[in-house]
């Protein structure tokens, strides 16, 4: 078992590399990507643990994932490649011509560990629920997860997704919100309220837990939980309390970094407060 | 001349129907979604036979492409059944981005397509799906002519690895494809042979093709008819060789101008064999509640309009 503090050095390297990526391309969407960072590397490294040499696009017999809200992708491809998808160095190539690193998730790009595109918002619940059900009907017991950002629930879409999973008992899901409480255009209050999200989901019939997304040995606490309480006729989603911008000063909890990149000086004023744990690419 | 039999009218529905069942015993990987109108869409006999594998998702069309696109991973082959304007229209970014985009084996099966769908009038009858469907890249477009084909149709995209887009109708039509008639996507069928115009129809309109070839014989004038099943990958090589021959064509199709079938086979002639073009087609319209004959021959889709065209652009030829 990979501890909590192993699992915070690698997060350390994942948002050196979110800075790196975002400020190599002069683009992309650096708050949420930091935000999000510590879950995607409890899920990968000591949670879901696939064989990056075995990656398939079916995930027979695997745990498999879905990014819903796709913009965060410079946080997923670096979990992926310091899990060993494939080259920490492939990270330089994020939003260039002819990379396999589109700015949001592709597949026909070949990604290793993509399976969906995603980035238009509000379609990923819905594909995980569906790679679910084929679990299901495959008698493959593992678990598929799959993260959604809070201002993407404003879809309409989701909220179809989350009246048929727990309509039709769609019980090896885990679902994640990651409610940071900031969009593109303001604070998540503002712009649209949720209103009460926990009231929401359980009314629509689903096991709703939460976690703060920056605690890793609550992460892992809380994963462990949430799949204990799996295959007992109902989905489960976690709220999970996140940070925009988190681990970086000027950009912790400001909507403005949702997706703009830090240019280089405001690169290196952030990459200072990140410690090198695994090497930069 | 080859006298077409209509073997006894029927809906293509049902074709895809009885074909999906016949799918549903030979794989296990078939699936199939539907968004409450499993009567409509004829899915009742796999609903029934196969309840593990049927996924009725209420009316939440989004929800239902993304279920498709999920369940593709892990194996599956699903078919989703709606009206087609909620097939397409109603789901265009989910199939963008999590068919199209993601290439996933999802076959988007849309019946009461075209204005023939009648007394529901506009709202439901849609006319502009084949042009949103074919600009996607990766999908396949077929729109198939009567029961017989339809089910064969059905049947070879199960073996297509990919995204399918299958258009059929509401209606009863005459049913004249012979039965073991082999179904391949992207292959065009030459029902008819002639020197002096080519026809080229999809869907319900292969047979009002046929019909006006009968009454252009009588006034000396010998059509040729292709019936365009896949609308892309188009068939751009029986096209070519029946227009080097004709030096003039006539496309008829149950959908609007803009973005249809004839407006494929207008870019394939236009930059590889120039000739005198019309096109049988909605022109720029929404339809109306009416029965589907009436409605066809007000929307100018029906047999005299094809004789007229037929006539207009062989004066232009």
């Amino acid at each position: 078992m990979v501890s909590s503090t192993d699992l915070t050095k690698i997060a350390s390297q994942v948002r050196r590399d979110i800075i790196r990526m975002v400020n190599g391309a002069s683009s992309g969407h650096p708050g949420g990507s930091l935000g999000a960072t510590d879950f995607l590397v409890a899920l990968y490294f000591a949670v879901m643990k696939p064989d990056p040499n075995k990656f398939s696009l079916d995930g027979t017999d695997e745990d498999i994932f879905f990014l819903s809200n796709g913009h965060i992708s410079p946080a997923w491809y670096s979990v992926l490649a310091r899990y060993g998808y494939f080259q920490p160095a492939e990270l330089e190539t994020f939003r260039k011509l002819d990379s396999r690193l589109q700015g949001h998730p592709s597949v026909m790009d070949g990604t290793p560990g993509v399976r969906m595109a995603s980035g238009s918002l509000g379609q990923g619940l819905s594909v995980a629920l569906g790679a679910a059900i084929a679990k299901k009907l495959n008698g493959d017991t593992r678990t598929v997860y799959c993260l959604v950002g809070d201002g993407e629930l404003q879809e309409g879409q989701n909220w179809e997704a989350l009246m048929y999973g727990a309509a039709k008992g769609v019980d090896n899901i885990i679902a994640t919100v990651d409610f940071n409480q900031k969009q593109i255009d303001g604070p998540l209050e503002e712009v649209l309220s949720l209103g009460d999200l926990r009231a929401k989901l359980e009314s629509f019939g689903w096991l709703v837990l939460e976690m703060n997304g920056h605690d890793m040995a609550e992460i892992l606490d809380q994963l462990t939980f949430a799949k204990q309480q799996l295959n007992q006729g109902r989905p489960v989603i976690i709220i999970m309390h996140t940070i925009m911008g988190f681990g970086v000063d000027f950009m912790h909890d400001n909507h403005e970094w949702h997706g703009v990149p830090p240019n280089d000086e405001e690169a290196e004023r952030a990459l200072a407060q990140l410690e090198e744990t695994m090497g930069d690419y | 001349m080859i006298d077409f039999t209509n073997l006894g009218s029927k809906d293509t529905r049902s074709g895809f129907g009885e074909a999906l069942l016949e799918l549903g015993r030979k794989d296990e990987n078939i699936v199939a979604l539907c968004a409450d109108l499993t009567g409509s869409l004829k899915m009742n006999a796999f609903a029934k036979e196969f309840p593990e594998r049927f996924f009725e998702v209420g009316i939440a069309e989004a929800n239902m492409i993304g279920l498709a696109a999920g369940l593709t991973i892990g194996g599956k082959i699903p078919f989703t059944g709606t009206f087609a304007n909620f097939s397409t229209a109603r789901v265009y970014d989910q199939i963008r981005q999590s068919v199209a985009y993601s290439n996933k084996n999802v076959k988007i099966c849309a019946s009461h397509a075209g204005i023939t769908l009648g007394e529901d009038g506009a709202t439901h009858q849609s006319l502009e799906d084949i042009g949103m469907m074919k600009m996607l890249p990766n999908m396949t477009v077929i729109s198939p002519c009567d029961f017989n084909q339809t089910k064969a149709a059905t049947l070879a995209i199960a073996r297509h690895i990919g995204p399918v887009y299958l258009r059929f109708g509401r209606p009863k039509v005459p049913n004249f494809t012979p039965p073991d008639q082999e179904f391949v996507i992207g292959k065009a069928v030459l029902l008819e042979e002639g020197n002096d115009v080519t026809i080229i129809a999809t869907g319900h309109l292969v047979w009002k093709a046929l019909e006006a070839t009968r009454i252009l014989a009588g006034k000396g004038i010998r059509a040729e008819v292709i019936n365009i099943h896949t609308i892309k990958p188009l068939d751009d090589e029986a096209i070519l060789v029946s227009v080097k021959k004709t030096g003039c064509v006539v496309s008829a199709e149950e959908h609007m101008r803009n973005g249809g079938l004839g407006d494929s086979i207008a870019q394939l002639l236009v930059r590889q064999f120039p000739v005198p073009m019309e096109m049988v087609a909605v022109d720029d319209t929404f339809g109306e509640s009416g029965k589907p004959e009436e409605l066809l021959t007000k929307y100018g889709l029906d047999t005299p309009e094809l004789v007229e065209a037929v006539q207009r652009v062989i004066r232009r030829n």
